[in-house]
């Protein structure tokens, strides 16, 4: 059976390690926050200027000073603080940021990463994503293994235009996990309960090693 | 001198001209100056070029300039839900910049500080980089961006004092305090205005030097998106 997104969240979450300053991106990398292991003491970043980001408010502790990178309400922590947008990616450019779980439209085999823009359609923005992958020193993405049409996602070089060049280290997907030596190339390290090898392949355009822990 | 004044209008009397550039802090609509933007809503200014993180919302925000064919131009980063603001784009009446957050976020405080240009690794690779220089330190390509300047900056801040001292709150701060740094003129509303001395002088997140003109204001701090949490029943 692959993954569904809350299998895809609580095994990104094993990547969190104790006293890391991690940013998540919108979507299923959300949900990991959900699956932080016991024991591990992590601190979320949101890049519109909070360090120690806590859950969603209740109904009367609502805060419109108080929200997250996706605009969405929320609450401080005990250990949070508060900052500029250039402290913010002064932090994430500057390479103080552990670890960033985000989505992804495609991935290369080489670590190149596309998801802010679809040619011929309406472009909202790349937001921070673009800081984000160049900067931070650690890049995981979750994303299902193909589109909804059943295109492959992982390919031999992005066709959509690139959000960032070479900056993919592991991509986490409903099929299993690979890990990206940026700009060598890529190796299949696990595989979902009960998918097969072949399944992978069947899906997948890009090349890949194949080294089953 | 006095830079306290009564309202929004009066603030901006004698900033306002066609085709000026507008630094508007906020990121979403949190930390945005409602009230300024009202006022040029409601000025006979037009062809403007706006550098703001986003763009409001359909009727609010910047979204209220968008509406009576004011902006000319908006460098962002991401223009979200913004259905007039889509309906000018693909028509070819409104001209689109997109940067990347962090390096708009850093164009506007190298503008305030003087400095015109600087080197970030944001964007190497991709459509961003295309026509700009590029180097290489330490064996990392850089791409060369350039410092940003308005010739007026809008901001909104928690508390000021006559001086044009400021204090934000929470992530309202956000844009602010560095494009507060970047306008020819900077006018500041904050929610209270407050005596002298009041605020601590070790807590103030933007220097009176940067702020020209100043009011209070009623603000409604329209929430994008309410996301609660249910508390558990017993």
């Amino acid at each position: 059976m692959p993954w569904d997104r809350n299998q895809m969240a609580a095994r990104a979450a094993k990547e969190l390690k104790d006293g890391f300053y991690v940013n998540l991106g919108i979507g299923i990398p959300t949900l990991v926050a959900n699956y932080i292991p016991e024991g591990v003491d992590v601190t979320l970043q949101s890049e519109n200027g909070m360090l120690g980001m806590g859950p969603f408010p209740y109904d009367d502790e609502v805060d419109p000073d108080l929200i997250n990178a996706g605009k969405q309400t929320i609450t401080e922590l005990r250990r949070t603080s508060y900052f500029s947008s250039a402290d913010s990616f002064g932090m994430i450019r500057g390479g103080h940021i552990d670890l960033l779980i985000l989505g992804a439209m495609e991935v290369s085999e080489k670590g190149d990463l596309a998801n802010w823009m679809i040619p011929g359609k309406m472009v909202k923005g790349m937001g921070g994503a673009m800081d984000l992958v160049a900067g931070v020193k650690r890049v995981v993405v979750v994303m299902d293994h193909a589109s909804k049409s059943g295109e492959p996602k992982l390919l031999h070089e992005c066709a959509l235009p690139l959000t960032g060049k070479q900056v993919v280290d592991m991509v986490i997907s409903n099929l299993g996990v690979f890990e990206i030596d940026r700009g060598k190339g890529m190796t299949l390290i696990e595989l979902a309960d009960g998918v097969t090898l072949d399944e992978v392949k069947a899906q997948t355009e890009a090349d890949f090693k194949v080294a089953l822990r | 001198m006095e830079k306290t004044f009564k309202d929004a209008r009066s603030a901006l009397d004698g900033l306002l001209f066609d085709g000026m550039t507008i630094m508007a802090g906020g990121f979403g609509l949190c930390g945005i100056p409602e009230n300024l933007i009202l006022a040029i809503r409601d000025s006979g200014v037009k062809n403007l070029t706006v550098i703001s993180n986003n763009a409001g919302v359909d009727g609010f925000g910047l979204g209220m300039l968008l509406n009576t064919r004011k902006v000319k131009k908006m460098i962002s980063s991401y223009v979200g839900e913004n259905k007039e603001f889509e309906r000018q784009y693909l028509s070819g009446e409104l001209e689109l910049e997109f940067n990347p957050q962090g390096t708009l976020a850093e164009r506007c405080r190298a503008g305030g500080a003087g400095v015109p240009a600087f080197y970030t690794k944001t964007g190497v690779g991709t459509l961003i980089a295309e026509g700009k220089e590029h180097k290489v330190f330490n064996g990392e390509t850089y791409i060369m961006e350039t410092g940003l300047v308005a010739d007026l900056s809008i901001v909104k801040a928690w508390k000021g004092d006559p001086q044009g001292n400021l204090v934000y709150r929470k992530t309202a701060r956000n844009f602010n305090p560095m494009m507060a740094t970047a306008g020819k003129t900077t006018v500041a509303e904050v929610e209270e205005i407050v005596e002298l001395g009041s605020l601590d002088p070790d807590c103030i997140h933007t220097a009176g030097i940067f702020v020209q003109r100043l009011i209070q204001g009623e603000h409604e701090k329209r929430i994008e998106q309410r996301t609660v949490r249910q508390r558990e029943t017993v």
